[in-house]
């Protein structure tokens, strides 16, 4: 069966005046129609790029070297400015972090929203209003059409991130990749609009890839995880199978590390060291210095993602 | 309606309500305005007709002095124009160009300042050299140079026909620089906001997300240089016009009169120079004033101490 988007063998460099950098190494995942993934991994281990590099938006120094991002059966990390720019917030549409920095201060919501389905269809101003105003009323936005008159300042950050997701959810795209979309805020809010997110994609049969750090999150929403460190995959497989029984010792850790996972009074734990910086990669398995089980094979040998066991479960690790 | 009921409760009149120096200079300015623009119906002497001007009447004191004439209140100048009419007309001719010439260099500076910005690299490098080679002289010498260039090439007859529009040329072209490198400097600040990503993500063209989405957040400064700028241009048409290189002697603007009357001031007729002086230095105060307050409401985080 053809996958809706299918990302095979990424592998995204920056070019720096000291050399050229790997910051996505042989990624490779797919997701279905309306199926929901989980990339989760520390700050610094790709995640964000692998989203961006999805519609083609890596910043400057960062380019594709080599793989290709199939959506829809077409490689769309070859594809025309053009064509890129028509999938882009129609087809797949992003999510990002801080819902304070991505609505452009000067212009109403109403625009804002407007300008986005003027961009891609070819409707009136009118129109495009008040397809807004359902969106909004899908998002749980009260008295949606006094709102569109108002300026981004005038809404709280709860509120912002639930309009950011109806304008992602303008075109009804195929896919939405929320980049840490509850990073920014508050902790009783964050499972708000995690909940809203859950119930939009379901309902309107979107797929979902969520960016994360928080292995909590990712649990209650996706299907699938895809656990990054240091720019690859290092165990990915169904999200129940990977919570209950990790294999990798990165996972592993992360899952430790979460609060309630020693009962009540314990230390929390914590994977030692940090992780290593793209330009002074260790040899072989980029975990090594800081994983309790590595051998000799581990600091010469980078080790392939091999599948484990039943459920599609691969993991990247000679001690499995 | 709706329009008029949100001004009304902005903070932008509120700060202008609250604001004693401001109320008096933008009514001051609308004043000198509106009698600047509604010379040819108000003034009691049309200084162009040559019909209506005799030699007969020339350096007659202002009304107060021995020799007064009560039908020219601010006296005349040499060639026997009533110097009240004269300033009306002058002051009309010094704001036209003065806000031309802005208007043409915030067009020039504006877009220059944004693809510089934006794009970047060469196209960055080679405007901000031009910009930067320019700035290195002195913006009367740039003005001087060119005004000469044009005189030599349309021959001064042809220049004092069209001195209007070409000392907006002048003014114009002397002075983009401030305005491409102000505007350069708050794009780059602005394009690495997320708004600018998440206009990109949503499928917007570059040139959209340039000109709709990043210029209309970098206005503030420009309202605050425009209205430095406008003083900036009434005073270098006046160095100009004192220089020889401005509006010619039949058609005065307020440069031109006090460097005509300058030439008299020693024997006595201190008023041709005196009385414009104090209207261009009145004016250019005005427009002065109202820019510092203009830059106080647009930019919250300077705080008055």
């Amino acid at each position: 069966m053809e996958h809706l988007l299918e990302v095979k063998n990424l592998e995204v460099k920056f070019a720096l005046r000291s050399g050229e950098l790997t910051a996505i190494n042989k990624v490779s995942f797919t997701l279905d129609k309306g199926e929901r993934l989980g990339i989760v991994g520390e700050s610094g281990a790709g995640k964000s790029v692998t989203g961006f590099s999805i519609i083609d938006l890596i910043s400057k120094p960062g380019y594709i070297a080599s793989g290709g991002i199939f959506f829809e059966g077409r490689d769309i990390s070859k594809a025309s400015p053009d064509l890129i720019r028509h999938i882009r917030g129609n087809r797949i549409s992003m999510i990002f972090q801080d819902p304070m920095m991505t609505l452009n201060p000067v212009f109403t919501i109403g625009d804002q929203m407007a300008e986005t389905i003027l961009a891609h269809r070819k409707v009136s101003k009118k129109d495009a209003l008040k397809i807004a105003v359902e969106k909004l009323r899908q998002v749980h936005i009260p008295s949606p059409e006094q709102r569109l008159d108002q300026y981004p300042h005038e809404f709280s950050g709860g509120m912002r991130q639930r309009i950011i997701i109806a304008i992602a959810l303008l075109l009804d795209p195929a896919v939405i990749i929320a980049d840490e979309p509850t990073t920014a805020l508050d902790v009783t809010i964050q499972a708000e609009i995690m909940e809203l997110l859950l119930e939009l994609c379901e309902t309107n049969d979107t797929g979902l890839i969520l960016i994360t750090h928080d292995l909590g999150v990712v649990s209650q929403v996706t299907k699938k995880i895809a656990v990054m460190y240091a720019g690859r995959i290092v165990e990915t497989g169904s999200t129940a199978n990977i919570v209950s029984s990790p294999q990798h010792p990165y996972t592993k850790g992360l899952i430790k590390a979460l609060p309630g996972s020693r009962g009540t009074g314990t230390k929390l734990h914590q994977i030692p060291g940090n992780m290593p910086n793209l330009t002074e990669m260790p040899e072989g398995c980029a975990f090594n210095p800081r994983c309790e089980l590595a051998e000799d094979i581990c600091r010469n040998t980078v080790p392939e993602l091999k599948q484990r066991g039943e459920f599609k479960r691969f993991v990247a690790c000679h001690m499995v | 309606m709706n329009k008029w009921k949100k001004f009304k409760e902005s903070y932008f009149l509120y700060s202008f309500l609250r604001d004693p120096v401001a109320i008096f200079s933008f009514a001051v300015f609308a004043a000198l305005i509106i009698i600047s623009f509604s010379a040819p119906v108000t003034a009691p002497h049309d200084p162009y007709d040559t019909k209506t001007i005799s030699i007969m009447d020339s350096e007659i004191p202002p009304l107060w002095q021995d020799g007064g004439d009560s039908e020219f209140v601010l006296g005349t100048d040499a060639q026997g124009r009533d110097l009240l009419s004269t300033m009306m007309y002058g002051m009309r001719v010094s704001i036209i160009i003065g806000i031309g010439a802005v208007c043409l260099q915030a067009f020039l500076g504006v877009i220059i300042g944004l693809l510089s910005g934006y794009i970047g690299g060469r196209i960055d490098s080679f405007f901000m050299r031009l910009a930067d080679i320019q700035l290195s002289f002195s913006t009367l010498m740039v003005a001087i140079f060119i005004s000469a260039i044009f005189q030599t090439v349309f021959g001064s007859g042809v220049y004092g026909e069209y001195a209007v529009p070409i000392l907006v040329l002048i003014i114009g072209l002397a002075e983009w620089p401030q305005y491409a490198r102000t505007v350069r400097a708050s794009v780059l600040g602005e394009k690495e906001k997320e708004y600018v990503e998440a206009a990109r993500v949503i499928g917007l063209r570059q040139n959209w997300i340039m000109f709709r989405h990043i210029l209309p957040n970098t206005l503030s400064p420009v309202f605050v240089i425009s209205t430095i700028q406008v003083a900036n241009a009434v005073m270098s048409e006046a160095a100009l016009s004192f220089l020889g290189l401005g509006m010619p002697v039949t058609k005065p603007s307020l440069g031109s009169l006090i460097n005509a009357g300058f030439e008299y001031i020693f024997s006595g007729s201190w008023w041709i120079t005196i009385f414009p002086g104090i209207l261009l230095i009145v004016l250019v105060l005005v427009v002065n004033l109202l820019g510092d307050w203009l830059r106080d409401v647009l930019n919250p985080k300077l705080y008055k101490g």
